[in-house]
């Protein structure tokens, strides 16, 4: 199904166990050249974890995981750094570096990495800032720019080396609606036109069907679905039908708590519970 | 925890010592912030220490000597305190409280928001580019506050001797001058250095393993500090034992 010979990520026998609990229970899916992959599922599904073990940051209890066809799980940590260099982060609360301007934390990357000159990092900073909507922010400490803002130049900081893989998560999570779509727009545009690779965690479906190329759907730290974004929206599997339409009642348990995770299924749904979760998809 | 504090040392000392020369040198600008902050604005507090010191120890010393009609040691006593002990010792606890609380908390801050882990995702080794900086800082500043708060220790004596016990200045420079050889200096400056390294290293020890929110940087601070302490006064009476009673 893929014309770009072999796969970017290339995710096999995944799995992950704290204690008894799989946080991860064999995932295996692979990622190609120019695609974007969007992974979603309800909170604590085990989405973040999975991004984590694919760069290397956790390791699995047992699978592969290749980056670039590098096996990533054996690496050490000087060999994962090179592999690193590769790819650009948005992390799901920007993560700048709270001491650093807006500026330098777009160069940081190119700073550390490349032997640029001063002048050189400028423009590149200046263009990457302008591509997030951010011109004339550089001097800026992140403490003094909103959470979207701070997103956003995250998202400048993890393509400041023009990489060839993007993952992000929850890139449009506080973002207005003008805001999302320049994000969006922006990924698009660097995976058709640059033929970057992206993975993208989110909630948001607006922005998922968006942006993907393919989507794959966690729960209990499996994949319930995958697909095309025609191939989900048609769905019959009553899981991503409820979860794609942001329904309240349906298959999907809503206390996901840690003593109850495994016995969600013999839990009756308590009503007050279950109100007060509408409630808040209402009010989000 | 002590295989952590260990595991740090150790990388380290390559960052400082192996990487350098594999074309991986750390950034000198950060060293001179954290020498600023470190240091130059460590240098009101420590003088304030350190002239405070320097009067009372001037001022027992006087009323011990005073009765055995020995007032003419009093700047033997408070040069040799100074320089062997009083020196390094308060002048690091000023840093502990100061500068090695301010480490914990920063880096336990940016463990909590994702910022450690944003710089290993970009390949920057979060050793290397937040620790060896205040490491070298440290090294650097804390023998050179010392050595600052060693003169305004003897001054704080001096002003003492001057005003109260009628000692002219350059009969109290000569007699504590003569007190002091470089040993002396010397021992205290090797102090100083050697808890430099103990205050930093476990500064940032504490701030790199902050789990679990503004509470869990809270409680590393404080046991940062309550470590760093601990550590430095007991290494303190063993670099005593071993320079002034051990060959």
């Amino acid at each position: 199904m893929n014309p770009n010979g072999e796969p970017v990520i290339e995710v096999s026998d995944l799995v992950r166990r704290f204690g008894d609990r799989a946080i991860i229970n064999d995932i295996s899916f692979n990622v190609h050249r120019g695609e974007t992959l969007v992974i979603m599922g309800g909170s604590g599904c085990g989405k973040s974890t999975l991004l984590r073990h694919i760069i290397g940051s956790m390791k699995p209890t047992s699978g592969s995981v290749k980056i670039f066809g590098q096996e990533i799980t054996t690496m050490d940590e000087r060999e994962i750094a090179l592999v690193r260099r590769r790819f650009g982060m948005l992390f799901q609360s920007g993560a700048l570096l709270a001491s650093l301007t807006v500026g330098e934390n777009v160069a940081l990357p190119l700073v550390q990495h490349t032997k640029m000159p001063p002048d050189g990092i400028e423009s590149v900073v200046k263009q990457k800032l302008e591509m997030v909507g951010l011109s004339g922010f550089e001097d800026l400490k992140p403490a003094e720019i909103s959470g979207g803002m701070k997103k956003r130049v995250g998202l400048a900081r993890a393509l400041a080396l023009d990489p060839e893989l993007l993952f992000s998560d929850e890139p449009t999570s506080g973002l207005d609606p003008i805001m999302t779509a320049v994000v969006d727009q922006l990924t698009l545009k660097l995976t058709h036109g640059e033929h970057m690779t992206a993975v993208v965690v989110t909630h948001d479906m607006t922005s998922a069907f968006r942006i993907a190329t393919r989507m794959i759907m966690l729960g209990h730290g499996s994949i319930v679905a995958q697909g095309t974004p025609d191939e989900i929206r048609n769905s019959t599997n009553p899981e991503v039908h409820q979860f794609i339409n942001g329904e309240a009642d349906g298959p999907i348990p809503l206390n996901l708590s840690q003593d109850e995770h495994e016995h969600h299924q013999h839990v009756k749904p308590r009503p007050f519970v279950a109100a007060r979760h509408r409630f808040h998809r209402k009010t989000a | 925890m002590l295989k952590n504090y260990l595991k740090l040392n150790l990388s380290l000392l390559y960052w400082v010592l192996v990487a350098p020369f594999t074309g991986q040198f750390f950034s000198i600008s950060q060293i001179f912030r954290q020498m600023v902050f470190i240091g130059v604005r460590a240098t009101s507090m420590v003088a304030l220490t350190a002239f405070s010191i320097g009067v009372t120890l001037a001022m027992q010393a006087a009323h011990s000597l005073q009765q055995l009609g020995a007032e003419m040691y009093v700047p033997d006593l408070v040069m040799l305190s100074i320089l062997r002990e009083m020196g390094p010792v308060l002048i690091a606890v000023i840093v502990i409280g100061r500068s090695g609380s301010a480490v914990a908390a920063e880096l336990g801050t940016m463990k909590v928001s994702e910022e450690i882990e944003a710089l290993e995702v970009m390949a920057i080794n979060p050793v290397q580019y937040l620790v060896v900086p205040r490491f070298l800082a440290m090294l650097v500043m804390l023998p050179a506050l010392t050595i600052f708060g060693n003169y305004i220790g003897v001054l704080g004596g001096w002003a003492v001797c001057r005003f109260a016990l009628n000692f002219n200045t350059a009969g109290y420079v000569l007699r504590a001058l003569q007190s002091a050889n470089t040993w002396d200096l010397y021992s205290g400056m090797i102090k100083s250095g050697v808890f430099a390294w103990i205050v930093i290293t476990i500064a940032c020890n504490a701030g790199l393993h902050v789990e679990g929110g503004a509470e869990g940087v809270g409680q590393a601070t404080t046991s940062s500090v309550v470590q760093a302490l601990l550590a430095m006064l007991v290494t303190n009476a063993i670099l005593t034992g071993i320079f002034f009673f051990g060959a």
